[in-house]
């Protein structure tokens, strides 16, 4: 019963926030849906023992990257309302068709793997614990190549946004 | 019901509690501290000493009307204070407060733990929900439909995310040291002296506990700055500079909604100290007198040792706020960017070849 609560209530408020971002007109508005999911996500994280994937979800995503994304929403424009109208011809009919097909899929594989309600909680008799240990084990040993690739690659996208930016003849002229 | 949601509802009660109490006792002490130390009396009519003047305002700014501003964005308004107070309260969770206590009671053994929660990731749950307070004051500023607050939320957003990342990278060297994301490990590993492989600098040494504030001096200066600077505090305070800006993010919040901005930053100022405390000052730890003492009191020394580490951060908050100047806001980032980030990188590489000096010995050996 108690899981079943904490399940439910996180998860519903994450389908809200999901609609929030969708349906709602104002940018901060659809931001802040945003954010309301993914801190919910988190909570789902928990219950799922994966502490570490939770604690580094409200870090990086809502605590980093939504803050710039709210900074960049307020700096642009905050009195302008999003566009309504379609930019695409026939764009609403598209999306429903693409979200249509989507969910008929996932009915038919359900239905097609003998979907039943009790396998919704089947219960658990191993616990897997989402340490940083274990993790950071992980990490640095199996998958040490592709962590450091993403690393350069991390770099040199941002040596290349600073290149853009930094237009080094505008700033000699000025100089 | 079970019996651990018991008394988890009663550790989240008391937390409640004593984080109010001790947050009228810190603006009191805050008033008499600056009042000190420019030559003024301070509050001293209500209650002895003036104790309860912030009772009094408390209950005065409860009475008062709460104004909702006509451009204002209702739901984003309504929902900044709640999310300013909630992280406030959930970050004093991961203190420890003491040694877990065996208390017999009916014939049992029970064993109290005194922290709140002992997270294995307490160190990123600290920070992260340091990040998630950024949104209180961005969204109260945005919500206001006022261009003070406004100008108040973009600076704080711009200021926190900067020193939030300078406060990450000197937390760094003390989980090398720790070996531990856990705040219990870390106070733990912080217990003894220090010691020396050089018979003579032992001799001096070994009189010195082993907190991490001695090794990691240089951490322990990054933190706290990006400490005072993460909570807004003076010099940090462009966030509501009453020069430039009247109140800054909370110009058009009154009433029972300032109160629980102001509520909010003094339990924050409160938390840093106490997490300061923990990772850098070896939290509880300290001499309990156990031969000296009845069992009873010595059992709570912890917690009176963490409370007086607190308080002592507590009185360098309010010098550094009677002291210094504001700084201007391109001085402000020029620090948080320019000299804190690159002193914590250095910081951090140098901490780490010591430890792996001390762990593997010289590479070619």
């Amino acid at each position: 019963m108690f899981e079943l609560l904490i399940f439910f209530l996180p998860a519903s408020i994450l389908i809200i926030g999901a609609l929030i971002v969708v349906f709602a007109k104002n940018p901060v508005h659809n931001a802040m849906g945003l954010v309301m999911t993914l801190v919910s996500l988190a909570i789902i994280y928990i219950t799922l023992n994966a502490t570490f994937v939770a604690m580094v979800q409200m870090l990086v995503y809502a605590g980093a990257v939504m803050t710039l994304f709210l900074f960049v929403i307020m700096m642009i424009g905050v009195d302008k309302k999003e566009q309504t109208s379609d930019s695409i011809k026939g764009q609403t009919f598209l999306v429903s068709g693409v979200f249509l097909i989507l969910i008929s899929l996932l009915g038919y594989v359900a239905v097609n793997s003998e979907f039943s309600w009790n396998l919704w909680f089947p219960a658990v008799e191993y616990v897997v614990e989402g340490t940083p240990q274990l993790i950071a084990g992980t990490l640095f040993t199996t998958w040490i190549f592709p962590f450091e690739i993403i690393s350069i690659l991390l770099i040199v996208a941002t040596a290349a946004a600073i290149a853009l930016a930094y237009d080094l003849k505008i700033r000699n002229k000025d100089a | 019901m079970s019996t651990e949601f018991i008394i988890a509802l009663i550790k989240a009660n008391i937390v409640l509690g004593v984080l109010l109490t001790n947050t009228i006792l810190l603006i009191w002490f805050e008033r008499k501290l600056v009042a000190g130390m420019q030559s003024r009396v301070g509050p001293d009519r209500a209650g002895p000493f003036g104790i309860l003047q912030t009772v009094a305002d408390a209950i005065k700014l409860m009475l008062k009307e709460q104004i909702l501003p006509l451009k204002a964005d209702r739901a984003m308004y309504l929902l900044a204070p709640i999310v300013a107070l909630v992280p406030s309260f959930l970050i004093f969770m991961i203190i420890p407060l003491g040694p877990n206590l065996n208390i017999e009671f009916g014939g049992e053994n029970y064993i109290v733990e005194f922290v709140g929660a002992d997270l294995n990731v307490g160190v990123l749950y600290f920070l992260a929900l340091s990040s998630i307070a950024v949104y209180s004051v961005v969204l109260a500023g945005w919500s206001s439909g006022s261009k003070y607050p406004l100008l108040g939320g973009v600076r704080a957003s711009a200021q926190m995310i900067s020193y939030e990342a300078a406060m990450g990278l000197a937390l760094v060297p003390v989980i090398l040291y720790s070996g531990s994301l856990s705040l219990v490990d870390i106070v733990d590993s912080q217990s003894g002296n220090l010691s020396s492989s050089i018979p003579i600098l032992n001799s001096i040494v070994s009189f010195i506990p082993k907190w991490n504030v001695f090794p990691q001096f240089v951490a322990f200066g990054i933190f706290f700055i990006a400490a005072v600077a993460e909570v807004n505090r003076a010099p940090f305070d462009l966030v509501e500079a009453e020069q430039e800006l009247v109140g800054g993010f909370h110009t058009e919040y009154s009433g029972f909604r300032f109160a629980m901005f102001f509520l909010a930053e003094y339990i924050n100022m409160f938390n840093m100290c106490a997490i300061t405390a923990t990772f850098f000052l070896g939290g509880w730890l300290g001499p309990t007198f156990e031969n000296f003492l009845p069992p009873f009191l010595s059992s709570i020394m912890p917690i009176i040792w963490l409370g007086v580490k607190t308080f002592s951060l507590l009185f360098i908050f309010v010098w550094i706020r009677a002291t210094l100047p504001r700084l201007r806001y391109d001085q402000l980032m020029e620090l948080g960017w320019k000299r804190l980030i690159p002193a914590s990188l250095v910081w951090l590489i140098l901490s780490a070849v010591v430890l792996g000096l001390r762990e593997f010995g010289l590479p070619w050996s």
